[in-house]
């Protein structure tokens, strides 16, 4: 704002400025709604999941539990260790998790942003292709997940028979049932699912891209390949980090995919769906609940991560 | 000769796009329209058009139940989580108080949260409020996910409204109330819908608390119904069925995207890179 301008509007100002003040207390009035929600149902259930994790609650009376302390994490007993900590099926699931996130979250990026450099560039029925890829992303994920164990199928799937008929494999391959392949098949379709969301933010960054720089990489005739690595990935930068963090955080809590494809099997279980199995099919809420805190925990120190490498916006300054 | 090669390659790169994102959704369809055997054969076209499967979708389960759960809740969802949030949205976006970062951050923090980390917590406040098994215990939990980001967006667009908008209303003494319905609310309704449209299709979609919190069929939504459709036996999955609904509950989000597509970017750019 100019001097001048502040300067004539000076009184007008000043009193809005003290009504704004006087405001600071109509604004917990009117955040008080909200705030009451989400104490409901997001901080009250968290407290209540981490303090069932310090005992042996089960799902049928709730109400009735004895405190156990740590042991759900890790206790030893008879000179033999027990709890999480010496479950090799927590081990399993925690390595499963992080496999599929390292897996996932890499080719959602290569191939998120080779589609966002193709729907930069302007071209005939760019407004279709780019809901098409929309649509993937849209659908429910139990939707993608039947879809594509469809076409999986070992006996009457598609990518069977497509690749025995290329002669590319010998006999049928059973992509979710074994156990060394099921893990890929599962990440496979969370990428197809996924990688829109990447490519949707990614193209987000290249449209905010000034042009200058490529007028002056093609009038000095930079070959594009090094126009892509030398301008355009460190501008979209920024765009691309987000996009990674938000599916980092989305795929070390992956369940449904990895539900509806292969339900509870040892090969393919992630965290979150070893948690529901000890909470809900075993009833063994303490223990399902220290599952719940520790995926929790790691999380929030990701979270935390992000938010001192990105800093975000938090009060209009870069307005 | 050149020029015309790297435009076929580029058009061919887009063939290929498209072919990986839609070609499960053309098989989906083939497959659904098979009947009997003719289901286990693979065909790479058409081979019949019978909506056998369709039919028996609606007919041998509680599938039109199903959708009307579905829509009943993803629309509750998108009502309370815009008035909650827009009232929100104005203190956070147009009122300087203290803590207004750390609670906006605290916000955020819940739109990180595992899902899995309040299932045990959120089980027993569902019972106790006497929700299980009831739609309502489902629209009171999804809030959990559709009010952060909610709040997010419709503050990063409150915020970025010039302050002469609200100048005139306050100079004539409008309570804050009449400031936010009269002032901002016709200016926040494109925002409103990009952020009701994302609520709408993720409480649609959202699996974990309708498997979790729900029990009989009549009570489930569409993707726990779709999840849970078995045949006589575990041998005999009915993959037609499965098909045929798959592509029901795709056709009305596939709608939504067609129409507003640029919202629905403007919405989760908003939520992402504006963060």
């Amino acid at each position: 704002m100019s001097v001048a301008q502040s300067e004539s509007a000076a009184p007008s100002r000043s009193r809005v400025a003290a009504s704004v003040r006087r405001n600071a207390r109509t604004a917990w009035l009117f955040l008080a709604p909200m705030l009451v929600v989400l104490a409901l149902v997001a901080a009250w259930p968290l407290l209540r999941t981490i303090f069932f994790s310090l005992t042996n609650a089960t799902l049928v009376d709730t109400s009735s539990y004895d405190f156990v302390g740590l042991e759900n994490y890790l206790v030893r007993d008879e000179g033999q260790w027990y709890g999480l900590l010496a479950d090799p099926e927590w081990w399993s699931a925690l390595g499963n998790t992080l496999t599929f996130t390292a897996v996932t979250v890499f080719f959602e990026t290569v191939f998120g942003v080779l589609i966002a450099l193709v729907l930069n560039a302007r071209f005939r029925f760019r407004g279709l292709v780019r809901a098409a890829v929309l649509v993937p992303w849209a659908i429910p994920t139990v939707v993608s997940a039947k879809m594509w164990a469809w076409l999986l199928h070992d006996q009457f799937g598609m990518v069977n028979d497509l690749l025995l008929r290329l002669g590319l494999i010998a006999a049928p391959i059973a992509w979710l049932a074994d156990p060394n392949l099921s893990l890929w098949s599962v990440a496979a379709v969370d990428v197809w699912k996924t990688t829109p969301f990447v490519a949707l933010l990614v193209l987000a960054g290249l449209q905010m891209l000034p042009q200058d720089c490529y007028e002056a990489a093609r009038v000095d005739g930079v070959h594009p390949v090094r126009v892509f690595f030398q301008v355009t990935l460190p501008l979209i930068r920024p765009a691309l980090v987000v996009a990674v963090i938000f599916r980092l955080l989305d795929a070390m809590r992956v369940f449904d995919v990895v539900y509806v494809m292969t339900g509870n099997a040892q090969a393919t279980q992630t965290l979150s769906v070893m948690a529901r199995q000890q909470l809900v099919d075993f009833q063994d809420v303490g223990y399902g609940s220290a599952v719940s805190t520790l995926l929790f925990v790691a999380i929030g120190l990701l979270t935390v991560l992000y938010l001192m490498a990105l800093r975000p916006d938090l009060g209009g300054k870069r307005r | 000769m050149r020029r015309a090669l790297k435009s076929f390659g580029f058009w061919l790169l887009v063939a290929l796009i498209l072919l990986y994102l839609l070609f499960p959704f053309y098989y989906a369809i083939i497959t659904s329209l098979k009947s009997g055997s003719a289901i286990f054969s693979v065909d790479y076209w058409p081979t019949s058009f019978d909506p056998a499967n369709y039919v028996r979708v609606f007919t041998e389960q509680s599938f039109a139940r199903n959708i009307l759960n579905s829509v009943v809740i993803a629309t509750a969802v998108v009502a309370l989580s815009l008035s909650l949030g827009l009232t929100a949205s104005f203190a956070l976006g147009r009122i300087r108080f203290r803590g207004r970062a750390t609670l906006l951050l605290a916000i955020l923090a819940v739109s990180m949260f595992p899902q899995v980390a309040v299932l045990s917590g959120l089980f027993e406040l569902i019972r106790v409020l006497g929700l299980f098994n009831n739609p309502l215990g489902l629209i009171l939990s999804y809030l959990i996910f559709t009010l952060p980001f909610t709040v997010w967006v419709l503050t990063a667009f409150m915020r970025d409204l010039p302050v002469e908008i609200e100048e005139a209303a306050i100079m004539d003494g409008a309570s804050p109330w009449v400031r936010l319905t009269q002032v901002f609310l016709p200016l926040l309704a494109p925002a409103m819908v990009t952020t009701g449209l994302l609520a709408f299709i993720v409480a649609w979609n959202e699996f974990l608390f309708a498997l979790t919190f729900t029990l009989s069929n009549e009570q489930r939504t569409v993707p726990v119904a779709i999840a849970l459709i078995t045949g006589a036996s575990e041998f005999e999955v009915p993959w037609g069925n499965i098909m045929a609904a798959s592509i029901i509950v795709t056709l009305p989000l596939i709608a939504l995207v067609l129409v507003f597509q640029r919202r629905l970017v403007a919405g989760l750019t908003a939520g992402a890179v504006k963060g």
